[in-house]
């Protein structure tokens, strides 16, 4: 960004072929409102600068002045297609802090929930990947295949997208009768639709060419610049903290952490579609054994943490995402921070684009998996 | 020679590739079955939303205009953003004594972020979430509601 301002600023350094082109803050490629101001020679990408903040809410700020059960709905609104892993991670914080054991119940249906959620985000995910690229059937579906999902969620939790369905001490509601047959009859359903997914686009020979070898980030650079989630597992990076610092029933659960050693665009793409394989077996091992229990056990009607700084990650459907909270002993957090997956995951993208065409800035863009509330909030 | 063949083999491969996709999107076409987009302004009268969705919070009145509402505030001290007003007045019951009850539960529905906690939060059941999902209004004043319906008073046997 220096550089730009100082090139406008003194008009002698501009060199005839060197030129700035504006992507976003509206264009569809971003996936919401960023813009990236690309410095351009010919057709080849020198450097990009993203500028973020169009969208910023201020929710850190916002949940200083809320109370704990308050906040959490906050949470949907940053990374909205992992909605649920954001509130669980609050929840988890929380419960830590008061040392509140939630029933084993609620640990499963948490955890089931997670993977469904994380499958429905790469959906949207692939989705908006080929469109990207130039493959508009993919969209569609794409989204057909999340809404089954969604529609679990909306039986369930009463909401599509913002769910507010963990509260401190378990889940606002029990799940619905119907739930664990729509899970089965989902992954039923998906397990026959996931390999279309393969012959539309991973198979196809146009998308193989464009995406092989191309913004290759290294193991290194990912650490570097900790990025995390299948963007960094991609670079070989092992970082996945169902793995590696479990919680609710992930310890009971057999899985695989998906990892690659390429790190090019291809290969970001091909571990999520991995990880959505991965995820129907979580489920199928959790759904049957959903222990009998409560939902949630009994707080007080007003939760204060004690004094003292807690922290709590989970693995969104990007990468690991933190809740930090400095707590004085009131009802209201001092200072809350969220650490989220997609702020780090953007700020590498300068590293990979480097020497590429201004198209393959797209695709690389996208196989980073970016959802602008969650790097904004 | 080798060589040679190799690419065509791959130009070929490529070619399959396409076809392959191709051939999905084809057999969706020719199968209307497998359709699953709706027509949604005309599938509005069977349109139906899951029990728990949560379109908007309402507070039912059973058929003598009685509802459950006490005046206790809790909803709107359970509310993050100040969605829930509660005004109440004070009256003379029968036996003299002075009570405080609801006199209107004033509800922004445009700040309303549906998060189901002032439902929770109730202790007398009064509110509930309503199933609409339509809610396009032309004026934004139009998104403030009272709640309680005119002239309606609390069901008996509701303890404060
Ligand atoms: S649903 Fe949430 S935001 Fe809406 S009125 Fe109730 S507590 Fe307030
Ligand atoms: S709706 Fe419920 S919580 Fe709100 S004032 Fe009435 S009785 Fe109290």
């Amino acid at each position: 960004m220096a550089e730009y301002r100082e090139i406008i600023f003194n008009s002698d350094k501009i060199q005839t072929d060197d030129y700035f082109v504006n992507i976003g803050p509206q264009h569809p490629s971003t996936h919401g409102a960023l813009r990236i101001v690309a410095k351009l020679e010919g057709e080849i990408v020198q450097s990009i600068d993203p500028v973020i903040g169009y969208i910023h809410s201020g929710i850190e700020k916002m949940c200083e002045s809320l109370s704990y059960p308050q906040l959490i709905h906050l949470t949907d609104r940053m990374d909205y297609l992992s909605a649920h892993m954001n509130n669980e991670a609050v929840c988890l914080c929380i419960e830590n802090a008061l040392q509140v054991e939630v029933p084993e119940r609620v640990k499963y249906i948490r955890t089931i929930m997670d993977e469904l959620t994380r499958i429905a985000s790469h959906q949207l995910w692939w989705c908006a990947t080929g469109m990207d690229m130039g493959a508009m059937t993919t969209f569609f579906y794409g989204l057909r295949d999340r809404e089954p999902i969604l529609d679990i969620f909306e039986e369930t939790c009463g909401a599509r997208m913002t769910f507010n369905y963990n509260v401190p001490g378990g889940l606002m509601f029990d799940i619905h009768p119907n739930f664990q047959k729509r899970v089965k009859d989902f992954i039923r359903y998906f397990r026959k639709k996931l390999p279309e997914y393969d012959t539309l686009l991973s198979g196809n020979v146009i998308f193989k060419e464009r995406t092989k070898g191309l913004g290759v980030l290294s193991k290194e650079e990912a650490i570097a610049w900790g990025v995390t989630g299948p963007s960094g597992r991609a670079s070989g990076y092992s970082c996945d903290v169902r793995k590696l610092h479990p919680y609710s029933a992930y310890p009971y659960v057999k899985f695989e952490e998906k990892l690659a050693t390429d790190g090019d665009t291809f290969w970001r793409y091909q571990l999520r579609i991995e990880e959505m394989w991965e995820s129907m077996k979580i489920i199928e091992q959790l759904i049957d054994n959903i222990p009998e229990g409560d939902f949630a056990v009994k707080m007080k009607g007003v939760i204060k943490l004690p004094e003292g700084e807690f922290y709590q990650r989970v693995e969104s459907a990007r990468g690991e995402f933190g809740v930090f909270i400095v707590s004085d002993g009131k009802k209201n957090p001092y200072r809350l921070k969220f650490r989220s997956p997609g702020f780090s995951n953007l700020f590498v993208l300068n590293e990979l684009v480097k020497g590429v065409k201004i198209a393959d800035l797209v695709a690389i863009m996208a196989t980073l998996d970016l959802v602008i509330p969650d790097i904004d909030r | 020679m080798k060589a040679l063949f190799n690419y065509i083999k791959e130009v070929l491969g490529g070619f399959y590739t396409l076809l392959q996709g191709l051939g999905v999107t084809g057999k969706y076409l020719f199968t209307p079955w497998n359709y699953v987009t709706q027509s949604y302004p005309e599938n509005r009268e069977k349109l139906q939303m899951f029990e728990r969705f949560r379109g908007e919070v309402i507070m039912p009145h059973n058929e003598n205009n009685e509802h459950k509402c006490t005046g206790c505030g809790l909803c709107e001290l359970a509310c993050p953003n100040g969605s829930i007003e509660i005004i109440s007045k004070s009256i003379l019951t029968e036996d003299g004594k002075k009570k405080r009850i609801i006199d209107k539960h004033i509800y922004h529905l445009g700040m309303c972020t549906l998060c189901n906690l002032c439902v929770r939060a109730c202790p007398s059941d009064a509110i509930i979430m309503g199933q609409k999902y339509e809610h396009a209004v032309y004026n934004r004043s139009n998104l403030t509601k009272v709640l309680n319906k005119p002239g309606s008073k609390i069901m008996e046997g509701i303890k404060e």
